[in-house]
């Protein structure tokens, strides 16, 4: 079970809707992948179109927690807006922090996201920083509060998968809070990798909407997650610079 | 009295009949749809849609995107 803040959910996956072929295939692989928390971003509306399709309108909202993030947003205030707009949708209170320091890389602004987040708390929101991988970083944000962290693997959309585990490692064995790997996670295996490390959950998007087969790949993500966490619980083997027989070595018969 | 807003960043001559912020979303087919709706940056709770609008006013029609 994941907890974050007052809400507990079986699924320790997290899926973004973005740049998915078709709506008729992103609702079937929110399906399978059985995820509870899906991410919106906030946006002025095409109002001159008003019969455009929107994915969230056609959920059924009691099955799922939003999770709208402030992407858009380059300093602190400019996300606490965005946060306030979702909000008074009266769907959420729950926010993904998510303020961008640089275009290129999409890394974020780690002064604005702290300044931010710190605001956020004080308006009393759920509040999950997207964070970059460092250790200091995300324990100072654990010190303010906040409901999750949610280090990235490598840059937004990238699928390079976990560039940096033994920052991630660090991360997850100081936090005092659920540590949620988002960004970056390009295939199962990313996401199983992120689980054996100890991560709570894993928050992805685009390994899913741009896959070849969206509603496979959704399924496979949910699998690798379960698989990576039962892995985690169980506790691998030792690895050894040298072999070792699986078979008996005693009563070996010549044939 | 015509009366011009800023709306979603374009100018918009408000028509005759709308007089209010409810008023506005149904004459732009929107009464049904999840929005959240901003007045010279100010955020409207649900219950402030009886609001008149006055020229010059400015609104922000929000929504819900895909995204991760």
């Amino acid at each position: 079970m994941l907890t974050i803040g007052n809400k507990t959910f079986n699924s320790r996956l997290l899926l973004g809707t973005g740049k998915y072929p078709s709506f008729d295939v992103q609702k079937e692989a929110v399906r399978v992948s059985e995820s509870e928390i899906l991410t919106f971003a906030v946006r002025r509306m095409n109002i001159f179109e008003p019969s455009q399709p929107n994915f969230l309108e056609q959920l059924d909202l009691s099955k799922y927690t939003l999770l709208p993030n402030t992407a858009g947003a380059k300093t602190a205030e400019e996300a606490v807006r965005i946060a306030k707009l979702a909000k008074a949708s009266g769907l959420c209170d729950m926010i993904k922090v998510e303020i961008i320091g640089c275009d290129q890389s999409l890394l974020p602004d780690p002064v604005e996201t702290l300044r931010a987040t710190e605001m956020l708390l004080d308006e009393g929101f759920i509040v999950l920083p997207y964070t970059s991988d460092d250790v200091v970083l995300a324990r100072r944000l654990c010190e303010m509060g906040v409901h999750a962290i949610m280090p990235g693997a490598s840059p937004i959309g990238s699928g390079r998968g976990i560039l940096n585990p033994l920052n991630l490692s660090f991360i997850i064995e100081q936090s005092t809070v659920p540590v949620i790997i988002d960004a970056g996670i390009g295939s199962p295996k990313d996401a199983a990798y992120a689980m054996e490390l100890g991560a709570d959950g894993v928050l992805l998007n685009t390994a899913v909407s741009e896959a070849g087969d969206p509603i496979k790949m959704a399924l496979a993500m949910k699998l690798a997650i379960e698989a990576g966490r039962l892995g985690y619980e169980a506790g691998r083997m030792p690895e050894r610079d040298y072999a070792v027989a699986s078979s008996p070595t005693e009563g070996l018969v010549t044939i | 009295m015509k009366r011009t807003i800023e709306l979603n960043g374009n100018r918009y001559d408000m028509p005759a009949e709308v007089g209010n912020v409810q008023e506005l979303l149904g004459h732009l087919e929107l009464a049904e749809r999840i929005v959240i709706v901003e007045m010279n940056r100010d955020i409207l709770a649900k219950d402030a849609y009886d609001l008149p609008i006055n020229d010059r006013d400015q609104i922000e029609i929000i929504h819900f995107v895909g995204g991760g």
